[in-house]
């Protein structure tokens, strides 16, 4: 089934988007409101969460150019030097920059 | 008003202060948002299109993946299949924020999610294994970010993109960054290194050999698991300190 992207039906789409964008947000939510919290789930949901940054950064390192791979080295390294976000988020980008520059991309 | 069922006490100066904490990433929004609203419009989207779905969706990466699929007509399926799985990872997002989302009322806890995105997730999470409450990062942040993704789709609808190449500065990498310094900045024990080792090679085969956008979850998930049979006292804790702080009950 298909959807014109004229008249109404450009809204339609635009619609369901949103609503299935909003039961993402909403699913999990609702779903924990029918879970007891016992320290197990707490320690299961806690390493969840770390687990979804890491989820997302490592096939981004993997599948990424080289500038990619040396924006997150530098933020990594930063990270673990000065412990604060912004000038190793900064390092990072100027690296990526900089790489990019040097291969010439 | 203290409501003894539902504890959580918003602070508005602690709201404003977390809007402008989010406000140095929400400039970098700002030329993402540039950067969908000229892909966009050059897909045929008109301007006021753009910044509907802008407004409404608000989930960038979606956006941009859907834009593959645009065309005289779109299929609706796999427009809800792409869709889906891309926001998929909202769902274990929201999942860890329960704990304190428990002691908000339903109807301002589920009106605080509509804001719900990865850079106010990644610091309230984060606050959470420090042992600090922070729904306030949702909301303020979460408004900063909205507000930059409406103001800098309409830039791009309207003007094109801010840069002609944002890759070459390395924005397209911002938001990796950024939820690396988060994930850096929090507790960093053998179990939960050991998590994010799991994590890292289930999301790797995922990325691999699983459909397409599942690996965030399939990651996630396993990284969990790794929580669920390994309990760490220092963790159970902090978590219970941060329990306690915010006057939640165990019900």
């Amino acid at each position: 089934m298909s959807i014109e992207t004229t008249g109404p039906g450009l809204w339609l789409l635009i619609a369901i988007m949103a609503v299935v964008t909003l039961l993402t947000r909403y699913g999990g939510v609702f779903a924990m409101s029918f879970v007891r919290i016992s320290p197990r789930i707490e320690s299961f949901i806690n390493t969840m969460a770390s687990s979804v940054l890491i989820a997302i950064i490592v096939p981004m390192a993997v599948s990424g150019d080289l500038g990619a791979l040396a924006a997150l080295l530098v933020t990594a390294g930063a990270m673990l030097l000065l412990h604060k976000p912004l000038p190793a988020i900064t390092l990072g980008l100027v690296a990526a920059a900089a790489v990019r520059y040097g291969v010439g991309a | 008003m203290t409501s003894p069922r539902y504890p959580y006490q918003f602070q508005p100066r602690k709201v404003r202060a977390e809007f402008f904490r989010l406000l140095p990433i929400s400039l970098f929004v700002v030329a993402f948002g540039a950067a969908f609203g000229l892909a966009a419009t050059q897909e045929g989207l008109t301007p006021l299109v753009t910044i509907v779905m802008s407004t409404t969706v608000f989930a960038g990466a979606a956006q941009f993946a859907v834009l593959d699929l645009w065309g005289a007509d779109v299929p609706v399926l796999p427009l809800i299949a792409v869709v889906f799985a891309i926001n998929s990872r909202h769902l274990l997002m929201g999942a860890s924020l329960y704990p304190m989302l428990k002691d908000l009322s339903p109807g301002r806890r589920y009106g605080l999610l509509l804001l719900l995105t990865d850079a106010n997730w990644a610091v309230s999470a984060q606050d959470y294994q420090n042992g600090r409450r922070n729904l306030e990062v949702i909301l303020g942040g979460g408004l900063v970010l909205w507000l930059a993704w409406i103001f800098g789709t309409w830039l791009g609808a309207y003007f094109g993109g801010l840069l002609d190449n944002p890759k070459a500065f390395g924005l397209d990498m911002v938001l990796g960054c950024f939820l690396l310094a988060m994930a850096l900045g929090g507790r960093k024990s053998p179990r939960v290194l050991t998590a994010w080792a799991v994590a890292a090679a289930a999301s790797l085969v995922a990325w691999a050999w699983l459909p397409p956008n599942t690996h965030v979850v399939i990651g996630a998930l396993a990284g969990g698991l790794v929580g669920y049979f390994w309990l760490d006292r220092t963790s159970a804790d902090g978590a219970a300190g941060a329990r306690t702080e915010g006057g939640a009950r165990e019900h």
